[in-house]
């Protein structure tokens, strides 16, 4: 596990101590692999819930796609980005509302009302302080481009990152090594804004040309929100034959089902 | 013919296409539009071929005139109501779009469904495989021209869907997945419908194997067309019966760690070494009748227990990081889901088969004939849904 | 003997008459029998079933309706004349079909001694008016449809055309009135009650001919001139409401005409063993014709709901390296026999 792990949040499933990266053998064994070839390129790293996250220096991002087709990863998965900034929806204005819904207390809570049921979901939100909390493997800026490789030899896959600058996003292209980036680049391209040096063809895929804006940036407002309010928890309610047991209320069908 | 020289030829095609391209006398080309309005893509996928005649010099793909910005969606609502949702991206299968992102849900909140609800959920994966691939299966027909097959396979559907609508209320989007198991138990009298539609839906393979793979025609259509090697089609990250066809032995539900209840089952992964149009849609036939043995497994050995582990009322999914993937009806399908904590997810990078399967069109549709067009297209089998999100 | 004495004049109105009311009859017949009611209990569809109550009598007259209340669409690029004119062609190509086939000893329009090859030389007109139709929609679907129909047709007139002279050595005639003749007189193994039906002897013509008949009348495992799957609808993308409809009736009445020549050549035609002449022959003969006709035609439309299509190139491999040398072969036995014989 490398140093440069940062654990999200402290409930975090699988953390370092977490009991499942202990038993993961084989994703430990490729972490190894991958980290005498690729040496000091591996900037964070993760293994847990089954699965194996590398973050790569932004430079060796095309040398991290040919180790790995050298290593017989010869099954391409996907190639996405994502924007760790906090994000300002749903609804600005129930945030002010009061009231804390927590995972362990919600049967307690089972007679709260809707409104703190919706409070709670704004109150949790990491919004209000407004810093950047990235995920496994760590992160040090907002914007990240991530790929999965999968092998259909050893049937194990890894999960690459890469930081991208927060001005001016842009990153080698993986056409070269696995033609199927294509498209996810040209897609993540156009609802991220990142730029895919090498690309044969870095036009829209989905969007209209005219199209402003990168969709998936967290501060590209999300129109049908911002015109209509979040309804609320509105389908979260007590069924009407438990009203007794609030704690038994949201798997009524468990008797049914012996 | 041998794969390797079918493998040989269609490269040639390919390069002899791009050779003309580059000539600088050539006969006047001309631009066809295929879509987005257009019989044979079945929703709204437009493809630019620029012909030689009837030959294709090039193709380039439009997608994008269904997209529905699902991965931003989804940021905006809770777990709930992201299986809604998620329910529309394939559309035929709706129940197997469910299945991943609840399992990447309950990989983060820690949480197992029992085991009852793991095989139902097997069982109506299974069920939402069929009701998607019987229409595969009379669709090609049409594709290619004979009428019948598809009706036959409007009609066989019908038993699954009945059965599906039975036990889930919703005849397309049952929404019947739920993080910590499933939303009811079966009906009374369920299980022996499904055995007796299962029956059906097996005389109905029979009767196409032998009405239309049978016919020399659909193999003089579809054999040596739209070849795809084996490594090629990995590295376009081609999935499921695509790639099996190309002779890749590689099936997530036998080769992935899944709670689902796949492993304790006796069946076989369907692969044929050709790779070209008639080797998918026999995988993909005889796929569709190793799922009915499945689901009569699954009906025999259904184990007795709850069928939801206890879950918060409202549901909080812990922050961290989570990758789950099933073998859908179209191929690899999978939810890479980002939580901070909340009661709706951070970002969801949604994986869908088709995106990836048609993304190798343009370099197949190179050096082939309008018709093959059509034959690749069908044969490589796409849900518009699952390639707009 | 009654009413043959009526000015020329007469019964040439007559005549036309009775052939231009028998493309529409015969199109609705095998639209109603084996579009809607063959095809409904092959395929299992409940459509076609319902409307009207018995059977689903209504379906067809509602499809008339809908047509005819249907918008006439010109496409803005069109050449409005040409376009305008090709479904008349298409449909004067299958009138001129029917002025040939014999219903019975005098039923006839005009009995031509070149009878036959007068009426192969029409069936090919028609795909004059199918380019047109391609060339003038303005659309490419349309002109691929079209050119893909002209191919077609060079590729399978020359088969049928073949298969037919099988036949006409036999009979020592061209004209159809006299192949019935022929079948009529002559005799199996000195059984002669029957007469001696073509399709003993021309079983390969036969074969050959319902081949290219099929592809004639561009239906499936022959339809790429109107390939739904890759043209939309081919030459007819463009075509909507009562043109539609004549191409539809065009398609459906050469079907019908064609199977009657098969009939004619084939099957002994008009002819039963009871009445050689008279009013009776006369009356019983469309009735014969007519149950021969449903028998091709039934074959015909069989092999259209089950095959699937085949490629152009695989289509034109098909009549040059198959169909034409078949042909060829039944065409030097039929000699061969009737020099010896």
């Amino acid at each position: 596990m490398s140093s440069a792990d940062v654990p999200p949040a402290a409930q975090s499933p699988s953390g370092d101590t977490g009991a499942s990266t202990v038993t993961d053998d084989r994703h430990q064994a490729l972490l190894e692999d991958l980290t005498t070839r690729l040496g000091d390129a591996v900037v964070g790293s993760h293994v847990g819930n089954g699965d194996l996250w590398v973050r790569v220096r932004p430079d060796a991002w095309v040398r991290a796609a040919q180790e790995c087709k050298a290593m017989g990863f010869d099954y391409f998965c996907y190639l996405s980005g994502i924007d760790w900034m906090p994000h300002t929806w749903p609804n600005p204005k129930v945030i002010e509302a009061p009231g804390v819904v927590d995972n362990e207390n919600a049967g307690d809570d089972a007679d709260a009302s809707p409104q703190e049921a919706e409070a709670g979901f704004e109150s949790d939100e990491p919004a209000g302080d407004g810093a950047i909390v990235t995920g496994f493997a760590g992160g040090d800026t907002r914007f990240q481009v991530l790929a999965r490789l999968y092998s259909t030899i050893r049937h194990i896959g890894v999960t690459f990152k890469a930081d991208l600058d927060d001005e001016t996003p842009r990153i080698q292209t993986w056409t070269g090594e696995y033609p199927g980036a294509d498209w996810c680049e040209r897609e993540t391209s156009e609802m991220f804004g990142f730029d895919f040096d090498g690309h044969p063809n870095l036009i829209k895929l989905y969007l209209p040309g005219e199209f402003e804006g990168f969709p998936l940036r967290k501060d590209f407002p999300l129109l049908a929100r911002e015109v209509k309010p979040w309804p609320g928890l509105v389908d979260v309610e007590l069924f009407p034959a438990s009203y007794e047991d609030p704690a038994e209320a949201a798997t009524p069908a468990a008797e049914e089902g012996a | 013919m041998a794969v390797a020289d079918q493998q040989r030829i269609s490269y040639i095609a390919s390069q002899a296409a791009d050779v003309r391209l580059n000539v600088e006398l050539q006969t006047e080309e001309m631009t066809l539009n295929l879509g987005p309005q257009h019989p044979a893509t079945h929703g709204t996928l437009r493809i630019i071929a620029r012909l030689d005649g009837e030959q294709v010099v090039k193709a380039d793909v439009v997608c994008g005139y269904m997209h529905r910005g699902y991965e931003k969606l989804v940021e905006v609502r809770t777990y709930p109501q992201i299986n809604t949702l998620i329910n529309r991206i394939d559309w035929l299968s709706s129940f197997a779009n469910e299945v991943p992102f609840i399992l990447a849900a309950e990989q983060l909140m820690e949480v197992e469904a029992p085991p009852r609800a793991q095989w139902i959920r097997t069982l109506f994966f299974e069920l939402s495989r069929i009701a998607n691939i019987t229409l595969f299966i009379g669709e090609m027909g049409v594709q290619l021209g004979a009428i019948t097959p598809v009706f036959f396979a409007f009609r066989d559907r019908e038993y699954v869907l009945n059965l599906i609508e039975e036990a889930t209320g919703g005849r397309f989007h049952p929404n019947f997945d739920r993080i910590g198991g499933i939303k009811d138990d079966l009906p009374k009298g369920w299980i022996s419908e499904t055995k007796d539609a299962m029956r059906r839906i097996r005389g109905y393979c029979d009767q196409l194997e032998d009405l239309l793979m049978g016919s020399e025609i659909f193999e003089a259509r579809t054999r040596g067309v739209g070849v795809i090697p084996a490594d090629v089609g990995l590295s376009y990250g081609l999935s499921g019966a695509n790639i099996r066809a190309s002779g890749v032995d590689w099936d997530l539900r036998r080769d992935a760690p899944s709670p689902l209840a796949w492993k304790e089952l006796d069946w076989k992964v369907w692969t044929h070494p050709d790779g070209d149009s008639f080797a998918r849609y026999w995988v993909r036939l005889q796929e569709t009748r190793e799922a009915t043995l499945m689901v009569d497994q699954l009906l025999d050995g259904l184990p007795s227990g709850p069928i939801q582990a206890k879950v918060p009322r409202i549901i909080k999914v812990p922050a961290g990081e989570a990758w789950a993937h099933t073998e859908n009806p179209l191929g690899e399908m999978g939810y890479y889901v980002v939580s901070q904590g909340g009661l709706g997810p951070f970002r969801v990078k949604i994986r869908s088969a088709s995106f990836h399967n048609i993304s190798i069109v343009p370099w197949l549709l190179k050096g082939v004939y309008v018709p093959d067009i059509i034959t690749i297209l069908a044969s490589l089998y796409f849900i518009l849904g699952d390639i707009d999100r | 003997m009654f009413a043959l004495e009526l000015p020329y004049w007469q019964l040439t109105i007559i005549k036309t008459v009775i052939v231009l009311s028998i493309i529409p009859a015969g199109a609705v017949i095998l639209g109603y029998v084996f579009l809607l009611k063959m095809m409904a209990h092959m395929q299992s569809r409940m459509g076609p079933m319902e409307p009207g109550g018995f059977h689903g009598w209504f379906q067809l007259i509602g499809d008339g309706i809908k047509f005819i209340q249907k918008e006439d669409i010109i496409p803005a690029q069109a050449d409005r004349r040409v376009f305008a004119l090709a479904p008349l062609v298409v449909l004067i190509s299958t009138f001129l079909l029917y002025v040939v086939v014999p219903a019975g000893p005098r039923l006839v329009v005009q009995d031509l001694d070149v009878g036959i090859f007068y009426a192969l030389a029409v069936s090919s007109l028609g795909v004059i008016g199918v380019l047109m139709a391609g060339w003038a929609s303005a659309n490419k679907y349309a002109l691929l449809g079209s050119l893909r129909a002209a191919g077609q047709l060079i590729a399978y007139e020359l088969p049928l055309v073949l298969a037919v002279v099988g036949v006409v050595i036999q009979a020592n005639t061209m004209s159809l009135q006299g192949i019935v003749h022929a079948q009529a007189d002559g005799a199996i193994f000195g059984i002669s009650w029957i007469g001696n039906p073509f399709i003993l002897t021309q079983i390969v013509g036969f074969g050959v001919f319902l081949a290219a008949a099929q592809a004639e009348l561009t239906q499936t495992p022959f339809d790429m001139p109107v390939a739904e799957s890759e043209l939309v609808a081919g030459f007819m993308t463009e075509y909507s409401g009562f043109r539609f409809l004549f191409f539809f009736m065009a398609e459906f009445g050469t079907a019908f005409a064609l199977s009657a020549i098969a009939a004619t050549l084939y099957f002994g035609g008009w002819y039963q063993p009871f009445f050689e002449t008279g009013i009776l022959a006369d009356i019983l003969g469309p009735v014969v014709l007519g149950i021969k006709v449903m028998l091709i035609a039934f074959l015909i439309f069989w092999i259209r709901f089950t095959f699937p299509r085949f490629r152009e190139d695989q289509l034109q491999a098909f009549a040059w390296k198959f169909l034409i040398p078949i042909s060829l072969v039944n065409i030097m036995a039929t000699a061969v026999f009737k020099v010896v014989l």
